[in-house]
């Protein structure tokens, strides 16, 4: 699904966020990233949306090599990469329902098609009687619940969630964290970088650890051991 | 794809209402600036051809000029092959076109009898070159006291016709520079401050034409929407003042403006609208939207 082959990403001389990473991530499976502040985990994110470029290696998604692909395929690659950020980074002048419908536009759906599938959607992440509200009325973890709906509507093989419980209270956190736990139970991708040692810990996943931009550990069912 | 775009055309510009009405209102007066320089230059071309079309010489002759004096010198240019045709104006028919010219201006019909109008020869020739010529053989003529030829009133003309060309062409160049400078500015300026949306676009996939197609749409619109309100504003201008300038122009009759004319107006202003409108946003999104 995911593979990263001897990939180093340099910022500048002085600075490496990741250095000759070699990972490979399954479909279906539910990874967290880990690691301190700098150690690299939100470039290997944005490397994977090709919002960076790696400095040397290969990655590939599903077969393809997305470094060496053209810069007209990258809105096909991102369509297929859905990504949830900390905070949250949704329109304010747009409602709920317009923020996800935003996903489905670009796509070219029909009007129709899109008020199925983002009604579909809302009631998924439970929110969807919260549709006409902007996001300056919504709590943090409706906020974030609306950012994984605009993520997932259009139904992406890879949801990569960038510490997206960061700004939640921990209460909110878990639904959160439930509700991507959920979407990952459907087949869908989950990569996520997170602080959060007690998710990590509760739900025992894959856990990849980054230090200084190199992976330290990769264990299975791993703990948060940074 | 077309309605997805018209609809984040509208989004745009209802987000930023006031930048709309400025560009729209630049538009409106560079629009403005040019249905009148055109109209002007139309109109001032119509006078010249009207007048150009016209070869005419005409000759007064002075009180007492005999039936015989006029037939002979009718007789004279008929037999000239530079002359198109020769047409006799009693004092009679020339009352007859005072009145008519003056109908509505009963205080100058009390004042003028047929005594005081002087009866002229209209010369038609069929080169406008050949007037001068005719005027001079019609000058030597003891019977006549006055030879108008209308090549003074077309160099006037033409001297004027030239300058509305190059004064309103100019105005209009520089209108249409300005007008496509506050496009590339505002439609700059709405790139950088909606910064996060289209970030938040690419990240769901939108492609670069996607992104940037609402911006020229949005610039299109403001030119398009500029001339539209000019030509009506324009239109109605004209009726309203259709009246008084005809009465103006007097003989030349180039009012009520033929309605072809005003959609050919429009049309060229639609079509000068999408280049300004779609040249400065699209220099605004090649210069502001990195995609």
């Amino acid at each position: 699904m995911i593979v990263f082959e001897n990939v180093t990403k340099k910022f500048g001389s002085s600075t490496t966020a990741l250095d000759d990473i070699s990972v490979e991530i399954k479909q279906g499976e539910f990874v967290f990233l880990v690691g301190s502040s700098g150690a690299g985990k939100s470039t290997l994110l944005r490397i994977l949306t090709k919002e960076v470029s790696p400095s040397s290696g290969k990655v590939l998604v599903n077969h393809k090599d997305i470094i060496k692909i053209k810069t007209s395929e990258v809105p096909h690659l991102r369509r297929n990469v859905g990504m949830v950020f900390q905070d949250f980074k949704l329109l304010d002048d747009l409602t709920v329902f317009e923020n996800v419908a935003l996903t489905l536009e670009v796509l070219g759906k029909t009007s129709e098609e899109i008020t199925k599938e983002v009604e579909r959607t809302l009631k998924l992440v439970e929110i969807w009687d919260r549709r006409n509200l902007f996001p300056r009325q919504l709590s943090g973890g409706e906020a974030q619940r609306t950012a994984i709906a605009r993520a997932i509507v259009g139904k992406p093989e890879v949801l990569l969630a960038d510490e997206p419980t960061g700004d939640l209270d921990p209460q909110t956190a878990w639904g959160v964290i439930q509700l991507l736990n959920e979407i990952n139970s459907w087949g869908t991708t989950v990569l996520m970088a997170t602080h959060n040692a007690e998710i990590v810990n509760t739900l025992k996943r894959r856990v990849i650890v980054l230090k200084k931009g190199k992976i330290t550990k990769d264990t299975k069912e791993g703990k948060y051991d940074i | 794809m077309l309605n997805t775009y018209i609809k984040f055309t509208k989004r745009n510009i209802r987000r930023t209402p006031f930048q709309a009405l400025a560009a729209s209102m630049i538009m409106f007066f560079t629009f403005f600036a040019l249905l009148i320089f055109l109209i002007l230059a139309a109109g001032s071309q119509a006078v010249l051809r009207y007048y150009e079309s016209k070869p005419q010489v005409i000759s007064f002759f002075k009180d007492g000029t005999t039936a015989q004096d006029v037939t002979a010198i009718q007789n004279a240019l008929s037999q000239d092959a530079r002359v198109m045709s020769v047409k006799f104006i009693s004092k009679e028919e020339a009352l007859e076109i005072y009145r008519e010219r003056n109908k509505n201006d009963p205080t100058l019909l009390e004042l003028v009898t047929a005594n005081i109008l002087p009866a002229s020869l209209e010369v038609s020739t069929t080169d406008p070159d050949e007037l001068a010529p005719i005027a001079e053989i019609l000058k030597r003529e003891p019977v006549v006291s006055e030879v108008i030829v209308p090549e003074d009133v077309v160099a006037t003309l033409n001297s004027a016709t030239t300058v509305i060309r190059v004064v309103g062409g100019a105005t209009v160049v520089f209108l249409i520079i300005f007008a496509t400078l506050v496009i590339v500015l505002i439609t700059g300026f709405k790139i950088r401050t909606r910064r996060n949306e289209i970030e938040i676009m690419r990240l769901v996939g939108a492609s670069p034409s996607f992104i940037r197609t609402p911006f020229i749409l949005e610039g299109i619109s403001y030119g398009l929407f500029g001339a539209f309100l000019s030509w009506v504003f324009v239109y109605a201008l004209l009726w309203y003042f259709t009246p008084l300038l005809n009465n103006y122009m007097g003989e030349v009759k180039l009012l009520p403006v033929s309605p072809i004319f005003m959609v050919a107006l429009l049309g060229s202003s639609v079509i000068i609208a999408i280049i300004i409108g779609g040249l400065g946003s699209l220099g605004a999104v090649r210069r502001y939207l990195r995609i």
